[in-house]
């Protein structure tokens, strides 16, 4: 599915953030990227999405044999590349529901699929709201506009829901839910494991993992990941902090 | 973040290719000859057959007009124009009057099927009645004798002075006098033609009426003229549309519009202005100077003005409201979009005069390019106007790093219980936002046409329906390649 070799990536002033990723997502794995604030978390999952302001340096990254870096952002979301956001954005005056139409047949048209009218996309909206607990009010509002934290979270991964991707990015997606929205969230990303589908998680704290468990688990640290593992890391990660990684030669470099 | 690289290429390298209404159309023509002079007043007034008030009411018009001077207070800027090198006359020419459709030069048939406006009543649009006016003439109105039925009267300019000339002669210049300003005059001098409407007493205007403005030949100004009256308890809702070929020289438009509201009378008036623009180096392009204002005369009456000004190359507009009549009612909702060389200096004046009379304001500007967008407005509370109460909102979105937005406000209120409310923000299109929908899978031009209409919004949702669907698109073709 994805095979990220030795990825560097600095910010239009010069500052390198990733300094060499070596990650490798095979079809239907969940894979959980941790680290600490600053650690270039965020960055791999923009950089994955193709956002603009980012300069590759060195590296390369693979997606369903193609090569991702040479895709503009829409179409690797056309490809089926989805990144739900840590801070997703407002639309003032667009419609949810239209935004998300818009988003889907444009994929459609993509993948030779006929375009779904605003009725064909309602059916398939109601089996999917169940899913993430969404009332029908925050499809009229306008994107994100007014939402909560937990709702828009939520928004985010009911439009994965409609969109099923192959390849998931969720960027600290988890972070300022209560309990109960994690839950949720939670149940909303089971429910889209799939044989096809991977799914990223990049996350700084253990508890998203307790309900979504992942096939592996890496440390990000320095912009390069200094520790692989299974769910167990992620235990002992809680257990003894980020701490235990200071050692690794790219931490102490950072510091 | 700034703007990436290439979004910046894309808004250097935009064009005017999506100007899809820039043909001309082969039809031989009449026209006066260039110039302007108490002569060519009379030659437009003979060839219309006007009677001798009328023409008399534009030769005062024109010794005014020459005795005025250019306004130069509106932030556009544009080389000066030479009055005297246009004609201020053209008209397809026929031998007699066309009685029916089918007198009509079929030419004129395909241009306004081309344009999307079918003049066969069978093929029109269903619940518009369209007035189409090609150069100086109109051409054909739809659905006359159906409205005639409600004893609504909807025809040329040129038909009402013939069939109703104590309708025309009691209106006429009242809100918008000979000696209004520069343009006005020119206007009162010289106009052509234009539509003319009255809906009596109590009638509901069953459909909505519309104008479609064609400027075709060459060299040659347009110079309209609308008359539009609600009698008591009437309602009106009325449309006008305008395009004009691709020409690399600039033409003028210096259209009026006046509305008249009696008591509990509305009228709703929406334009969506597509006049071309201009080309990515600002050459060509109509200067569209056009004074229109709505007077409430009556009480409670309400005059709305909605507007979508895409296309011109300079835009100097605005749609006013005098509320005369106590607890009258003035709405200006206007989205102007300025791309490439475009300027508008565009907005309205809510003139309050009568008690507990009530406006809204509501401007969305847009600029992109090297396009400059004004909005400019004026509320004034009259002493008499107890209570009197306006709200106004500016929204200025840019796209790109070269384009200006500028807000303009006069606030003039000389009574103290009136109630002022002014909001004005400026934001430039965010990246996070684009960014948002191109990981959806959006392409660089539907999300920036997304993001737009989102922004216009409030604004968009005035329009009638069949227009509203209209202006959605023409918005985002007016923005065509302005990110990357």
């Amino acid at each position: 599915m994805l095979e990220i070799k030795n990825l560097h990536a600095r910010l239009g002033d010069g500052r390198e953030i990733l300094k060499g990723i070596d990650l490798t997502v095979s079809d239907g794995e969940v894979h959980a990227i941790m680290g600490p604030n600053g650690s270039g978390k965020s960055t791999l999952a923009a950089v994955l999405a193709g956002r603009d302001g980012y300069e590759i340096t060195e590296g390369s990254v693979t997606y369903r044999g193609r090569d991702l870096l040479e895709m503009k952002a829409d179409e690797r979301a056309r490809e089926g590349i989805f990144l739900a956001f840590q801070y997703p954005v407002e639309i003032p005056g667009v419609n949810n529901t239209y935004f998300l139409r818009a988003a889907l047949n444009a994929q459609r048209r993509h993948r030779g699929e006929p375009e779904l009218d605003a009725g064909q996309f309602l059916r398939v909206v109601r089996a999917k709201l169940k899913l993430l607990d969404i009332g029908d009010d925050l499809l009229q509002r306008a994107v994100n506009v007014g939402f909560s934290g937990g709702e828009k979270k939520r928004n985010e991964i009911f439009q994965m829901a409609i969109l099923e991707p192959r390849l998931a990015i969720l960027d600290e997606t988890d972070s300022g839910l209560d309990i109960d929205a994690l839950r949720t969230v939670a149940r909303g990303v089971n429910g889209l494991r799939a044989p096809d589908r991977s799914i990223v998680m990049i996350t700084h704290y253990q508890r998203l993992l307790d309900y979504v468990e992942p096939d592996h688990v890496h440390v990000l640290q320095g912009g390069r990941i200094v520790e692989s593992g299974d769910k167990s890391l992620a235990a002992e990660l809680e257990r003894r902090g980020y701490g235990t990684f200071a050692d690794a030669p790219t931490a102490t470099e950072h510091a | 973040m700034s703007a990436p690289l290439d979004t910046r290429d894309t808004v250097r390298s935009l064009s005017d290719e999506g100007y899809k209404y820039g043909f001309v159309t082969e039809i031989e023509a009449e026209s006066a000859p260039p110039g302007l002079n108490e002569d060519t007043v009379r030659f437009i007034s003979e060839k219309k057959g006007e009677p001798e008030w009328l023409l008399e009411w534009r030769l005062q018009a024109f010794r005014a007009w020459q005795g005025m001077a250019l306004p130069e207070w509106a932030k556009v800027e544009f080389a000066p124009i030479d009055f005297q090198s246009a004609s201020y006359y053209s008209a397809p020419k026929q031998t007699a009057a066309p009685k029916s459709l089918d007198e009509v030069d079929p030419e004129l048939l395909r241009t306004y099927e081309k344009l999307g406006i079918p003049l066969r009543e069978r093929e029109a649009l269903a619940g518009v009645a369209v007035d189409a006016v090609f150069d100086s003439v109109s051409v054909a109105t739809t659905f006359k004798d159906k409205l005639g039925e409600l004893g609504i009267i909807f025809c040329s300019f040129g038909e009402a002075v013939r069939e109703h000339p104590e309708l025309v002669k009691k209106y006429l210049g009242t809100v918008v006098p000979q000696a209004d300003n520069f343009y006005a005059a020119l206007n009162s001098a010289v106009f052509s033609d234009g539509s003319f409407a009255y809906i009596p007493p109590g009638v509901r205007c069953p459909m909505e009426l519309s104008t479609y403005f064609r400027i075709n030949a060459r060299n040659s100004g347009q110079f309209e003229r609308t008359l539009l009256i609600a009698d008591k308890g009437a309602y009106v809702s009325y449309l006008e549309g305008c395009t004009a070929p691709q020409r690399d020289e600039n033409q003028l438009h210096a259209a009026v519009v006046e509305l008249i509201a009696h008591d509990d009378a509305q009228i709703k008036y929406s334009t969506v202005q597509n006049w071309y623009p201009g080309d990515a180096e600002g050459k060509g392009g109509i200067y569209n100077f056009v004074t229109k204002r709505g007077a409430c005369r009556g009480a409670r009456a309400k005059i709305s003005w909605t507007q979508v000004e895409t296309g011109s190359a300079i835009t100097w507009k605005y749609p006013s409201c005098i509320l005369e009549g106590d607890d009258s009612v003035g709405e200006f909702y206007s989205v102007a979009i300025t791309n490439n060389r475009q300027q508008a200096d565009t907005g309205t004046k809510m003139i309050h005069i009568g008690r507990n009379t009530r406006s809204t304001i509501l401007s969305k500007g847009i600029s992109a390019g090297r396009g400059q967008n004004t909005y400019r407005g004026l509320v004034r509370v009259q002493p008499r106007a107890e209570r009197a109460r306006n709200y106004t909102q500016c929204d200025s979105l840019l796209i790109g790093d070269r384009c200006g937005a500028h807000t303009v406000p006069y606030i003039e209120v000389r009574n103290p219980s009136a109630r002022v409310e002014h909001e004005a923000t400026a934001s430039k299109i965010s990246e996070d936002q684009l960014f948002y929908c191109r990981q959806r899978g959006l392409s660089d031009e539907d999300a920036l046409s997304l993001i737009v209409n989102g922004f216009c919004r409030d604004v968009l949702k005035e329009l009638p329906m069949e227009f509203a669907v209209e202006a959605q698109k023409l918005l985002a073709v007016s923005l065509e390649g302005s990110v990357g």
